[in-house]
């Protein structure tokens, strides 16, 4: 009932606002919608934690501590981010930046992808769970272009391609877990595919067709996560794109893909029996961690600047999956919880700062803190928790990770311990002549919408600092089931 | 081949002419046949599903036959050839690869296609599992057409190929996915080429050209440039 | 060896022999009806000839042996050719020393001699000529190379008249492997007899020109001989193709005198739906600049790759 309500609600968002997006009071109806989704999403964690799991709808819709709590942070990032847009979109529409017609896309859209998100997260059907990242895909493609520049077209069609290209290479990897399915269980139709079925007989998988069925998926969700090498869209999709698209793609698509990534490989790891999964995990996470922190230093666009962190950060979410073990898992999932937190923040603390700039080159960004102090503070503390400064989350999921990595990789120890510095150096150096540097500009008549900013940095702050015993049960089961314990 | 049931060979002969169709596909210049191949593969891929249904006797291989009929036979190419009147793109420029090299390069895929399918298709049960290396040598290859081709519109039909080679390789591994994720697939094909539609007029209004090296601005020196407050540093 | 067997190879190397004029003659009268034009004669190759033969030769000053020696050593290698391609029956004493891949090698050696002759003298357009000879040997080669190794593998044997036997005698069934090789074989068929899209055989007076090129400083006997070399070469590609695709009709070791003379007019129709088909090829294609030659027989040869493929892959 409660999933009901939370897949309808975007639903019926994206139905509502495709054909009322554009009036004036479309921004408080995706509010709306947005809080509906996040209350049915309250309402069913509550449902799960008084009756464990669920398995609704002919098993095609299943909710487990894993998916129960992306559930909740999505919708709740989804809400905050509605806020932000809210006052945002209305100056770019003053801006004269989007039209009437535009702004009903962009809300169509946005409860659409919110729609696609949840669907992937809480499905239990591996195809389903393609057909929504797909489609998450197409409904952003559209949003990304919303300005219709050359630059935002460009990158676009890049996000398109390259993220058809790598989802093709998941349906052929899902088509291979479906024909292992078939081949060692003779199990027929709908249910080959579903999730719990497969967790349940994983042993006996055919672990050939299984491994290269998991490169397969691994290339294909990988890209969607902007793992390296395939992260070429990444960057550019967003820093082209409307600023709480960033933030949204940034926070959530990408959880949701390693969402996506973890729950084939608890599959292949069950059914392989060797390490392969979670070498390749750690080497493509490695990878990222590296290249992002080599392209930090290169940045000039302040959404650049953080869609690279994102993929730093990805790195490190998918290295601590591929270690592997309840720690590792629980640091893992932690850590996608605040950097989702956290970097839809900084995302909307520097939409605000471009906007009011009216550029989004850090050069032209300058004493933020004298223009607007709120959005500076904003933006300070937002970059100091991202790159993992002691009281806040990032900085315990981040220990927790380093020191399981010193435990069971320490070979990884100095690459990591080394990305990390040179991006703390890059976005440090960056973030502070914003902050404090000198401006000649005047303080502009918009007030901010930084409720959503402080929200998440609150929480994350919360985090680091104090782990509520509900949601660290919650953690550790989603670990435990992860490890495949 | 004695011995062998006329509807298997029939199936084998549909397989081949994919393959050869691929190539084709990285063999033309011309917009407009690309499409026509695009259509041709999907009047195949409608045999090849016919002949499998009938064989096997599952209903719900009708029912995709019937998605593909009118999805990938007769509304996509019908779409294509509209938006290339509409938008006036016959011709591709020169690849970026001359066509000799392509196709060896494609040769090669294929060989790689064919090794990596032979632990699947020795596992396989149904009769037509020696196509998964097809199918996939059929994705690898529009891979290739997509990467070499400079044009949108081309890279459109080889995105739209490597669907069709997912599903066969589906088809041949499976007999088809489950009805639901079936439908799923259809429906994200058909809403890609409509954003797609979208997107060219997009493309169009900003460029006057669907060349694609417009699109290859992104890179670091547009950042040094300052190209304004929406152009930045990159890694192409 | 079989009294039978020996009346087969006399009666193909003879009618080879006789008959390779008379195809070239039917080709030229398809392809002027196609082009609207009147109709030489089917018989002017041999009274062209009967010409040549009575003519006194000139050898050019400077000419080597080799010169003088490779109209021979041309005829001979097609003649020793025609001896062991099955187009007539398959009980061919000659094959049992030479399979399809020396048939293969045969018919490079008279290519090397042809070019080297053409060098030889010393003029631009004989070495112009060698080498787009060459280059288009050196392309078309792998590919029908490959397209033997298709019938090889699907027979499993490399000896023409075995594999022209098991294709003859086996039930009928779809072979896309064969259908793609015989597209290959087709386009080497084209490229190897300096047919249109490669060469043109019509004219002498061209820049492009490959075959008539190397053969400029021949006369008389010496010319006869290369022509009707030529004649027969296109002969042999023919009865290969035949060997290959439409073995039918052959006769095979079971059969007796009345099988062996009932392939002849069944070869007779198939050299006349060939000519034809050939004819139609040459009239609605146009003939490709010289240095698009490689990518007609890239293709050939990824055609006949992909006939291995599938066979290996789908055993059809």
């Amino acid at each position: 009932m409660e999933l009901v309500l939370l897949l309808s609600s975007p639903l019926l968002g994206a139905l509502v606002l495709g054909l009322v997006g554009g009036r004036r009071s479309a921004p408080e109806l995706n509010v709306a919608f947005s809080l509906a989704t996040f209350l049915a999403a309250c309402l069913l964690t509550l449902r799960v934690i008084g009756t464990g799991n669920l398995l609704v709808a002919h098993e095609q819709f299943f909710i487990d501590p894993l998916n129960v709590f992306l559930v909740t942070l999505t919708s709740l990032v989804g809400l905050t981010t509605s806020l932000f847009s809210r006052p945002y979109m209305r100056i770019e529409r003053d801006h004269g930046r989007v039209s009437g017609a535009r702004l009903r896309l962009y809300h169509g859209m946005y409860q659409l992808f919110m729609a696609t998100m949840l669907v992937a997260l809480t499905t239990n059907n591996l195809g389903l769970l393609w057909v929504a990242m797909e489609g998450a895909t197409l409904s952003t493609v559209l949003l990304v272009t919303l300005y219709r520049t050359p630059a935002s077209l460009e990158a676009g069609w890049k996000y398109f391609i390259l993220c058809g290209v790598g989802i093709a290479q998941a349906l052929f990897g899902t088509i291979l877990l479906y024909f292992a399915a078939e081949h060692s269980l003779g199990i027929e139709g709908a249910s080959a595919l579903l999730w719990t079925h497969l967790n349940g007989v994983k042993g006996q998988l055919e672990p050939a067709v299984l491994g290269l069925a998991f490169v397969f998926l691994l290339v294909g969700y990988g890209t969607k996560v902007g793992l390296a090498p395939l992260h070429n869209w990444l960057p550019d999709a967003h820093a082209e794109g409307p600023t709480p698209i960033s933030a949204v793609l940034s926070g959530l698509l990408l959880n949701v893909a390693i969402y996506a990534v973890v729950r084939c490989k608890v599959l292949v790891e069950g059914a392989l029996h060797s390490a392969l999964p979670s070498r390749m995990l750690m080497g493509f996470g490695l990878l990222s961690v590296v290249l992002a922190a080599c392209f930090l230093w290169r940045q000039r666009d302040i959404k650049r600047l953080f869609a690279y962190s994102s993929i730093e950060h990805m790195g490190i979410i998918t290295f601590a999956f591929g270690m592997g073990g309840p720690v590792a898992n629980f640091a893992a999932l932690l850590h996608m919880t605040v950097h989702s937190l956290t970097k839809s923040a900084i995302f909307f603390a520097a939409g605000h700062a471009a906007q009011k700039a009216g550029s989004q080159l850090m050069d032209d960004i300058r004493g933020l803190i004298t223009l607007s102090p709120t959005v500076g503070w904003g933006l300070m503390l937002g970059s100091l928790a991202i790159l993992g400064l002691p009281p806040f989350g990032v900085f315990a999921s981040e220990f927790l990770i380093l020191t399981t990595a010193m435990r069971e990789q320490p070979w990884a120890i100095p690459i990591l311990l080394l990305a990390l510095a040179v991006a703390f150096a890059a976005i440090f150096g960056r973030v502070q002549p914003m902050v404090f540097g000198e401006t000649r500009a005047r303080r502009l008549p918009h007030p901010p919408a930084l409720l959503p900013v402080f929200a998440h940095l609150a929480i994350v702050l919360l985090l680091g600092l104090y782990i509520p015993p509900y949601l660290a049960d919650w953690y550790r089961a989603a670990a435990r089931l992860i490890a495949g314990q | 081949m004695a011995g062998v049931p006329i509807d298997l060979q029939l199936l084998n002969l549909c397989a081949a002419l994919l393959l050869l169709l691929s190539f084709a596909m990285l063999a033309q210049r011309r917009i407009v046949n690309l499409v026509n191949l695009l259509a041709l593969q999907g009047a195949l891929l409608l045999c090849a599903t016919l002949l499998l249904a009938w064989r096997t006797g599952q209903a719900h291989l009708y029912v995709s036959a019937l998605l593909t009929l009118a999805l990938k036979v007769l509304f996509l190419p019908w779409l294509l050839h509209r938006l290339i009147r509409r938008l006036q793109v016959y011709w591709d420029s020169e690849p970026l690869l001359n066509i000799p090299v392509t196709m060896l390069a494609g040769l090669a895929v294929v060989v790689f296609a064919f090794g990596l399918a032979q632990p699947i298709s020795a596992l396989g049960s149904t009769a037509t599992r020696n196509s998964i290396g097809i199918a996939l040598a059929v994705v690898l290859l529009s891979f290739i057409t997509m990467i070499t081709r400079r044009k949108a519109m081309s890279q459109v039909v080889g995105f739209l190929s490597m669907e069709n080679g997912l599903f066969f390789g589906a088809m041949s591994a499976t007999y088809g996915m489950p009805m639901v994720v079936e439908f799923g697939v259809a429906l994200d094909v058909l809403v890609a080429v409509l954003v797609l539609g979208v997107f060219f007029f997009q493309i169009r209004e900003q460029f006057d050209s669907l060349d694609l090296q417009h699109l290859e601005k992104l890179r670091e020196e547009a950042a040094a440039a300052g190209g304004g407050g929406n152009t930045s540093g990159g890694d192409n | 060896m079989t009294p039978m067997a020996l009346i087969t190879q006399l009666l193909q190397i003879v009618s080879a022999l006789a008959a390779a004029p008379l195809f070239i003659g039917w080709v030229n009268q398809c392809r002027a009806w196609l082009g609207n034009r009147s109709a030489p004669s089917v018989w002017l190759p041999y009274r062209s000839l009967r010409k040549l033969f009575h003519k006194e030769a000139v050898i050019a000053e400077g000419a080597s042996p080799l010169f003088r020696v490779t109209p021979y050593v041309v005829f001979g290698a097609m003649t020793l050719a025609a001896a062991i391609i099955p187009s007539m029956g398959t009980r061919l004493p000659l094959t049992l020393a030479a399979d399809a891949i020396a048939l293969v090698g045969l018919l490079a050696t008279a290519r090397v001699f042809q070019s080297l002759a053409a060098i030889d003298i010393g003029t631009a357009f004989g070495t112009l000529g060698a080498r787009r000879e060459m280059m288009v040997g050196f392309l078309a080669e792998p590919a029908l190379l490959m397209v033997i190794f298709v019938a090889s593998l699907i027979s499993a044997t490399t000896a023409l008249p075995a594999i022209a036997e098991s294709l003859a005698t086996r039930s009928f069934g779809l072979y896309p492997s064969l259908a793609f090789t015989a597209v290959a074989f087709t386009m080497v068929l084209l490229a190897e007899n300096a047919r249109i899209p490669i060469d043109n055989p019509a004219t002498h007076l061209e820049l492009t020109m490959i075959h008539e090129a190397q053969l400029l400083e021949y006369s008389a006997r010496h010319l006869a001989l290369m022509e009707w070399a030529a004649a027969l070469k296109l002969f042999n590609y023919a009865c290969i193709g035949f060997a290959l695709f439409v073995p039918w009709g052959v006769s095979t070791r079971a059969g007796g005198p009345a099988a062996l003379f009932a392939s002849i007019p069944l070869l007779a129709l198939k050299l006349m739906v060939a000519g034809a088909a050939l004819a139609v090829i040459e009239t609605v294609s146009a003939k490709l600049r010289v240095f698009r030659a490689p990518e007609f027989l890239g293709f050939a040869f990824v055609f006949a790759v992909l006939g291995l493929l599938v066979h290996l892959l789908l055993g059809a």
